[in-house]
């Protein structure tokens, strides 16, 4: 787990620079919001993220924390959640929402594209079995409605299932009446979602951060 | 075979057309066929009896709605002969072949000695323009707009002023060159002329790029583009205009002239702003006047236009403010059946317009004063071509820099190359005056000649540049349910890193932005419960509305649309639950939500044709209907409540796996009652079938469809505006195992609570 002690020194940044991706000056700022979240101690929890006040009114607030804390998105092949993760995890996790450079191979872009759509896939797969099962859709779509009272919580279901209805048709096909789905596979996730760019909408710009502004 | 009767009867129409505008044919007639009698033409004084004109020829006094009623009708069958004719359509675009026509017709006008009519700006500016910048910015995708707003704005802005400078200061320059004749052109005449022929027009731009279906980006990007420059376009005229007499133009109007484009383009977007929240407010009303909505939409707009026009302000930007923001609160509002009309009327008005102003700006070619100078026209011409392509390379090359999604050099060609001219340009140099400017019809040659060339040689060559180049086209897929679900998992997720990241970005920004709407705007514009209806389950039940009327249209059941998931069903995907755990709690709830669901896919119902209906008043609309539904849903909990005291009739036998009616969970309703005496076999309905355990919550409207039951609907008269009544087909055909569903179904359909104990609400059971 790498930790940093006080201050990181260059060959440390040089180090995440080429494991993530990030430039050394996104890497400090980067930085500097981890220590600010996690008041200035080297591993961050879930609770220093929760105080996040704007994060109130998201509706898969849960899900985004979760998301920080899975080993899947920082460890290959490994599973579970961890209690706490240092600097390197947490700017791992944000290197998944970095955008593809410009000149980039069809392959490369097509190796980004799964890598973004495996963390979207995790989040989702809470239980890790592979496959994101009814409940686990339901479950999603619950969330996307929970701010939405009762009516929401109805719909929800409905709509989970015709989503999950579409899903096979599309990948699995024709199926006879006793044949049970199990759930959606990552390659099926792959396949349905083929019509948005992932690669260039999942990304937020860390060009211009100034965090020392806002103060939480 | 179809051709020649066509072709005849546009010569017909042709001939008529030539013959109504002459205005000296129609005293003659007069005269010939006053009918029977003396016809004194010495006036009215002398008081002698004639016998009394049974038939009368009196022209003069329809002439002018005749002749645009002519013109229109020529328009539109114009538009139909193209497309019987199937290898032209394909190679040349429509508007090409409209100025062709416009030409013909022109010539044939001068031919006969009449005078043609030339495309004049008050009517094309205030009856013609209109209707297609409505439709355009009615049906803008608003999405691809804002994301590209930067770019769109540095094209529109700095790329048209940049297109005028260049062309109007070296036109001035060539001017000035010896052996040209041109020295009396001036500087100020130079730039005028630069500003009126650099912007692109977003009529002709529309007419070529909907045929050559390209991809949404650079659509959106051109079309943004024409859209937008009207604002600089307007300053820049009336800047030029103003001071061309005075010959010199200081730093302070410079200056002023910066400032008239700020209040220029922000106050046609405040302007078309502020009209379309009245009409999203007063559509929150129109509940009981369903008929006159489509109007609130059109007027509101135009009002919006008239308004801006009249402080000289650009209506465009007024036009597309007002559509776009009156919008998503108008469409929560009112029917889908006044939706369905004003979308068909924007599209009908927008392209009998098109195809007017197509055909009109032929016949004022032929018409119009002409001041033929080679080396102006060619000069121009070229410059044209180099301006834009100089404006849109350097322009892409500082916005790459800031954009996530590249332009490519492909991307940039069909940019440069889609700058289409056209009517815009025309009617402004029309308006100038000839007194001010004595190069009026050389301007006005040179222009024509611009349109022509982009609007015939660009327009024709695009589509197999296009295909030359391999540039992505429109993707035709619909919005699948899971992309929308991920859309909006995906704005959340970016809006909660961002928040994480401390970083107050995009996301950050449009999130509170939908924040605000939801909270404060909505509850004003939006009737009833619509406003609180988040935008996931209005997708939804759009997507459910939507399916339920193909399925309709489809005959019921002959072929099933493809969105449909037709080869799975519930069962598939709903995990088998043991047959022992059955207990008959389980049952009643799953009966309360069978029931909730009837109530929710209310909207998949099938619709049935209406007898009649009042001109007045419309039947109340399925959609609207189901959420009344859904708001009285508490009264059906309390209704299931006491069927669920006749529990004791039911068992839950095992389904035998092969049991045709069973197998499926089936869905029933049969909600709205029109009125309808008559069943028919053929109507597919959904049917639930609560006894069935393996799917308590399943739908499954598509498996209903391949299987014809008989059923006997129970007709019932209601009133239109009784709103739900659940009527439960009974079932006629069944065999023994049938028993506790029918029995159940029996139930469900007793009559229950007596009506009477539901004031204003609609009785659930009949």
């Amino acid at each position: 787990m790498g930790s940093f002690q006080s201050l990181p020194d260059d060959h440390q940044y040089r180090t995440l620079s080429q494991k993530t991706g990030f430039s050394l000056e996104q890497i400090g700022i980067l930085h500097n919001r981890f220590k600010q979240l996690s008041q200035n101690e080297d591993t961050l929890r879930r609770d220093d993220l929760k105080t996040i006040q704007d994060l109130e009114s998201n509706p898969i607030r849960s899900q985004i924390i979760e998301a920080f804390f899975d080993k899947r998105n920082f460890q290959k092949d490994a599973t579970g959640s961890v209690q706490e993760i240092g600097f390197e995890e947490f700017l791992t996790v944000m290197s998944y929402f970095r955008a593809p450079a410009h000149q980039i191979t069809e392959e490369q872009r097509e190796e980004i594209r799964r890598a973004k759509l495996r963390f979207l896939f995790n989040m989702h797969d809470t239980d890790n079995d592979g496959t994101i099962t009814l409940e686990e859709y339901r479950h999603v779509v619950e969330e996307l409605l929970s701010r939405s009272g009762a009516l929401g919580r109805e719909t929800a279901k409905g709509i989970a299932d015709a989503a999950m209805l579409e899903v096979a048709s599309i990948t699995v096909g024709p199926m006879a009446p006793d044949e049970f789905y199990e759930g959606i596979t990552f390659e099926q996730f792959l396949k349905i979602l083929k019509g948005v760019e992932i690669e260039t909408r999942m990304h937020i710009r860390f060009l211009n951060m100034d965090t020392t502004v806002l103060c939480k | 075979m179809e051709l020649k009767v066509f072709i005849v009867a546009l010569g017909l129409l042709l001939g008529s057309l030539v013959a109504a505008s002459s205005p000296a044919a129609s005293n003659g007639k007069e005269s010939s066929h006053s009918g029977v009698g003396d016809h004194e033409s010495a006036g009215h004084g002398n008081q002698s009896r004639r016998a009394f004109p049974v038939l009368s020829f009196d022209y003069e006094h329809v002439r002018l709605p005749f002749e645009i009623s002519l013109w229109v009708l020529l328009a539109s069958l114009m538009k139909l002969g193209f497309h019987l004719i199937p290898r032209i359509s394909s190679i040349v675009p429509e508007s090409c072949l409209l100025i062709v026509v416009g030409l013909l017709i022109g010539g044939l006008m001068k031919l006969v000695g009449e005078v043609p009519p030339v495309l004049r700006s008050d009517i094309f500016f205030l009856y013609l323009l209109p209707p297609i910048i409505l439709d355009a910015g009615y049906f803008l995708p608003i999405r691809p707009f804002t994301e590209n707003l930067g770019t769109i704005l540095m094209f529109a802005v700095v790329g048209t002023l940049w297109n005028s400078f260049f062309i109007g200061g070296l036109l001035y320059g060539v001017c000035q060159l010896e052996g040209v004749h041109l020295v009396h052109v001036d500087l100020l005449s130079c730039l005028l002329f630069g500003s009126i022929i650099s912007a692109v027009d977003p009529v002709a731009v529309l007419a070529v790029f909907e045929e050559i279906h390209i991809n949404e980006l650079l659509h959106i990007l051109v079309f943004g583009e024409s859209l937008l420059n009207d604002a600089v376009t307007v300053v820049l005229y009336h800047l030029f205009e103003e001071y061309s007499s005075v010959g010199t133009i200081t730093i302070t109007d410079v200056f002023l002239g910066i400032v008239c484009f700020l209040v220029v383009s922000l106050g046609g977007i405040v302007v078309g702003a502020i009209y379309g929240i009245l009409a999203a407010f007063t559509s929150r009303f129109t509940s009981h006047t369903r008929v006159i909505e489509p109007l609130f939409v059109f007027v509101y707009s135009y009002m919006a236009y008239l308004s801006a026009e009249v402080f000289h302000l650009s209506g465009i930007m007024a036009l597309i403010a007002c559509g776009a923001v009156m919008r998503p609160y108008v469409e929560a509002n009112i029917s889908h059946k006044s939706h369905t009309t004003t979308k068909y009327f924007l599209k009908m008005w927008s392209s009998v317009s098109d195809t007017l102003i197509f055909i009109f700006l032929g016949v004022s070619t032929v018409a119009g004063p002409h001041q033929w100078n080679w080396t102006f026209v060619i000069v121009t011409l070229i410059l044209c071509l180099v301006a834009r392509v100089l404006g849109v390379v350097g322009l892409t090359f500082v916005i790459n820099k800031f954009r996530i999604v590249k332009l490519t050099t492909k991307d940039q060609f069909i940019v440069a190359y889609g700058g289409l001219r056209g009517a815009i340009a025309f009617s402004l140099a029309y308006l100038l005056d000839i007194t001010h400017f004595p190069m009026r019809n050389m301007f006005l040659t040179a222009i024509i000649t611009v349109i022509f060339f982009t609007v015939f040689v660009q327009g024709m060559t695009i589509r197999p540049l296009v295909d030359l180049l391999a540039v992505k086209k429109k993707q035709e897929t619909k919005r699948s349910i899971n992309e929308e679900i991920h859309t909006q998992f995906l704005d959340h997720l970016l809006t909660g890193i961002e928040d994480i990241c401390g970083h107050y970005g995009h996301h950050h920004w449009k999130d509170k932005l939908n924040r605000f709407n939801k909270k404060y705007v909505k509850k004003c514009l939006i009737a009833g419960e619509r406003s609180k209806e988040p935008q996931l389950i209005a997708f939804y039940h759009k997507m459910e509305m939507k399916q339920a009327i193909e399925l309709v249209e489809s005959g019921g059941g002959a072929k099933l649309p493809s969105a449909l998931p037709s080869t799975v069903s519930m069962q598939n995907i709903q995990p088998k639950k043991p047959p022992a755990d059955r207990a008959l709690p389980q049952l009643s709830k799953a009966r309360e939500e069978e029931i909730r669901k009837i109530l929710r896919t209310n909207l998949q119902k099938t619709r049935m044709r209406l007898r009649s209906y009042n001109r007045h008043t419309l039947v109340a609309d399925p959609y609207e209907d189901g959420w009344n539904d859904i708001i009285k849903r508490k009264k059906m909990i309390e209704l299931e409540k006491k069927i669920s005291q006749m529990n004791n009739y039911l068992t839950v036998p095992a389904p035998p796996p092969d049991s045709p009616t069973i197998s499926r969970a089936r869905l029933a309703s049969d909600p709205q009652a029109w009125g309808m005496k008559t069943t028919t076999e053929s109507i597919p309905t959904i049917k639930v079938d609560l006894a069935s355990p393996q799917s308590p919550e399943s739908v499954n409207v598509v498996d209903e469809l391949s299987k014809k039951e008989k059923q006997q609907k129970q007709s019932k008269d209601k009133d239109e505006e009784g709103g739900l009544t659940m009527k439960l087909p009974e079932r006629k055909e069944k065999e023994g195992d049938e028993d506790p569903p029918k029995c159940l179904m029996r139930c469900l359909s007793d009559p229950g609570p007596a009506p009477e104990d539901e004031d204003e609400d609609q009785p659930f059971l009949p």
